[in-house]
């Protein structure tokens, strides 16, 4: 314990950027600036209570929780391909799925801009075909279609670690004793991969409740978030005060979901959900 | 042990990317029987474990239950339970519910669950651990449960993969006795591997020796200890003097330069042999009233003996001997014919 002062750069660090922005941030939310300084106020919060600030939060919730599904849905199977054994080809694939997270998320999103828009390559290529046209940029399908196509990694990886460490014996115990592949996966395969899916939920939903370019370019800004409405408070209406509210809210939310998951965790291993 | 014949393998093969793991592999296990399959690491035997339980498959030949081929039957569809080298728990889960899985699976009523399971930890000694997860427990234990976990599904033939690998001497001298009981106590037939020549002897109906892929003698421990049937046999159950030996006619034997007088028929064609002499047939005589005379170069303390290197005819002997004979001194060795083991060469089996 002799060496703790290591630690100081690191804890001046945090402080400066972490908790005293965080500290203003919260000052802000509980503040209005009047001709005599500043004035202790709940005005920012009350005015949140709006049904259009809650639709705005309800929307966003909902639809970073059907994209949480999807990448759940879409990553499972494929990190327990990335995780079997016989698949050969493991280092493509595995290069594959990281490979679009080295390029820029504005980059990557702006070009399924170009994909979907009606004349772009998916709707030219229908066409070709002669199916009907794909018309959903600007929808709230397309902003779904952008979160997972932009957060589908971090549901794969950290399953794939789980499931990579999973003691081959122990699959091979459940099998000795009568389960058959299903009776395998939902008795011991999947809680026992239940750390991952939950890291891997959090890792999904966190960024996509609070994303504000994937619903601005792809959503056409018809369908505001709450992270758009964040990003508006600051940079268009310069109201900091709410928008530093709002903020905060969604900090308490992100929060909130932490601990009942991480409450999930505890009981058992995860064997309490089934 | 009964005469009725339980599982057969028949001519089974197996590679891994062209090298033998098993080559023409012929056995058949009786019911009851407490069968052990013997080598070094890489020999086989636990490739032989997992066909039998279904996690390989074999690249040709048969597996036979009770008559019936199962080469294509699933594993959690045999009537054959594994405790596994490494115990696999199930870290999720506590003591009872490891117990309790494969019962669960059969759907049983919850009240003859909870009878088996109390019923079998009190077998293995572990009552009032039900609630204690896995994590908790030392190697014995965990140990204990594994074997407890296999037996509740009362399996017609039970599996064992080096399962006392992991513990230390003192325990798995008491396991051994505890799992020698319960094979008996239960009627269950055991096919036990392992690379410990002495757990084989002390718990084993039948032994069976591989290397490389091939079965060298199957036979009673006392058949594989006082016969072997070739050197690495010898060598391998137990220590043993192997010389090279020339034999032409039946009962005599010449190695280290004279012949001598041996109980062993010749092998016609097949001149030279393997003689080979366990160390503690070895008697010390003073010098000159023996076979040949040596000169011990060391003595080691082994507490039951003396275990002696004595140089003699240019041979270095392995002796086991209650008696000391010091160091430098010169001696006369002594073996009765019936104690010389003549074999063919290993190159020619």
């Amino acid at each position: 314990m002799k060496r703790q002062w290591l630690a100081s750069p690191y804890i001046v660090w945090m402080i400066m950027f972490i908790v005293v922005p965080m500290l203003l941030v919260l000052f802000y939310s509980v503040t209005e600036q009047t001709a005599d300084g500043y004035r202790f106020t709940f005005d920012h919060f009350r005015r949140f209570v709006d049904p259009i600030y809650i639709n705005v939060l309800f929307r966003s919730v909902a639809l970073a929780l059907i994209s949480t599904v999807i990448c759940l849905l879409l990553g499972y199977p494929m990190a327990a391909i990335l995780a079997s054994k016989e698949y050969s080809r493991k280092k493509i694939l595995y290069m594959l799925i990281v490979l679009p997270m080295w390029m820029n998320i504005l980059l990557r999103t702006y070009a399924w801009m170009t994909l979907l828009e009606r004349n772009g390559i998916i709707n030219t290529i229908l066409s070709f075909l002669r199916l009907p046209p794909l018309d959903i940029l600007y929808t709230n399908k397309a902003v779904v279609l952008g979160m997972v196509y932009n957060f589908l990694p971090f549901m794969i990886l950290p399953i794939y670690s789980v499931l990579s460490k999973i003691d081959e014996s122990v699959i091979e115990a459940a099998q000795d004793l009568g389960g058959n592949s299903f009776t395998v996966f939902r008795r011991v395969i999947f809680p026992l991969s239940l750390p991952g899916v939950m890291s891997g939920i959090t890792m999904v939903f966190m960024p996509a409740v609070t994303t504000f370019v994937i619903s601005r370019l792809l959503g056409g800004g018809q369908f505001t978030l709450i992270g758009n409405l964040i990003e508006q408070q600051f940079l268009s209406s310069g109201d900091w005060g709410f928008g530093s509210a709002l903020s905060v809210i969604m900090m308490l939310l992100i929060l909130a979901s932490m601990g009942i998951m991480s409450k999930y965790e505890q009981e058992g291993g995860g064997g309490a959900l089934w | 042990m009964t005469d009725k014949i339980i599982l057969e393998l028949k001519n089974v093969s197996k590679y891994y990317d062209d090298t033998p793991a098993l080559v023409n592999m012929n056995l058949y296990i009786r019911k009851n029987e407490f069968i052990t399959l013997l080598g070094p690491s890489g020999c086989g035997k636990t490739t032989t474990l997992r066909i039998i339980g279904g996690f390989e498959e074999a690249d040709s030949g048969d597996l036979l239950f009770e008559g019936r081929n199962i080469n294509n039957l699933p594993a959690y569809k045999r009537k054959v339970n594994t405790v596994f080298q490494k115990y696999a728990l199930f870290p999720h889960m506590n003591v009872f519910d490891n117990i309790a899985f494969g019962q669960k699976i059969k759907k049983l009523d919850k009240k003859i669950i909870q009878e088996n399971v109390r019923r079998m930890l009190r077998l293995v000694n572990l009552e009032d651990f039900e609630k204690r997860s896995v994590d908790s427990l030392s190697g014995g234990q965990q140990q204990r449960v594994a074997i407890a976990r296999a037996l509740v599904n009362e399996p017609e033939v039970l599996l064992l993969d080096e399962p006392l690998g992991a513990l230390d001497l003192k325990l798995r001298k008491e396991m051994q006795i505890e799992l020698k009981n319960m094979q008996q106590k239960l009627g269950i037939t055991f096919v036990y591997v392992t690379h410990d020549q002495e757990e084989a002897l002390s718990m084993s109906d039948t032994i069976v020796v591989m290397n490389n892929g091939i079965i060298q003698q199957i036979g009673t421990p006392e058949d594989i200890y006082n016969e072997p049937k070739n050197a690495f046999v010898a060598r391998f159950i137990g220590e043993s003097n192997i010389l090279d030996g020339y034999m032409t006619e039946d009962f005599l034997v010449e190695f280290l330069g004279r012949k001598i007088k041996c109980v062993d028929k010749c092998f016609p064609g097949q001149p030279n042999v393997d003689v080979v002499i366990r160390p503690e047939d070895v008697k010390v005589v003073p010098a000159g009233e023996g076979m040949l005379d040596g000169i011990v170069r060391s003595v080691t303390f082994k507490g039951v003996h003396y275990e002696m290197m004595i140089e003699g005819q240019g041979f270095a002997w392995m002796v086991h001997s209650t008696i000391m004979a010091p160091v430098d001194s010169k001696v006369g060795l002594r073996v009765d014919p019936n104690d010389i083991h003549i074999m063919r060469k290993e190159a020619a089996t």
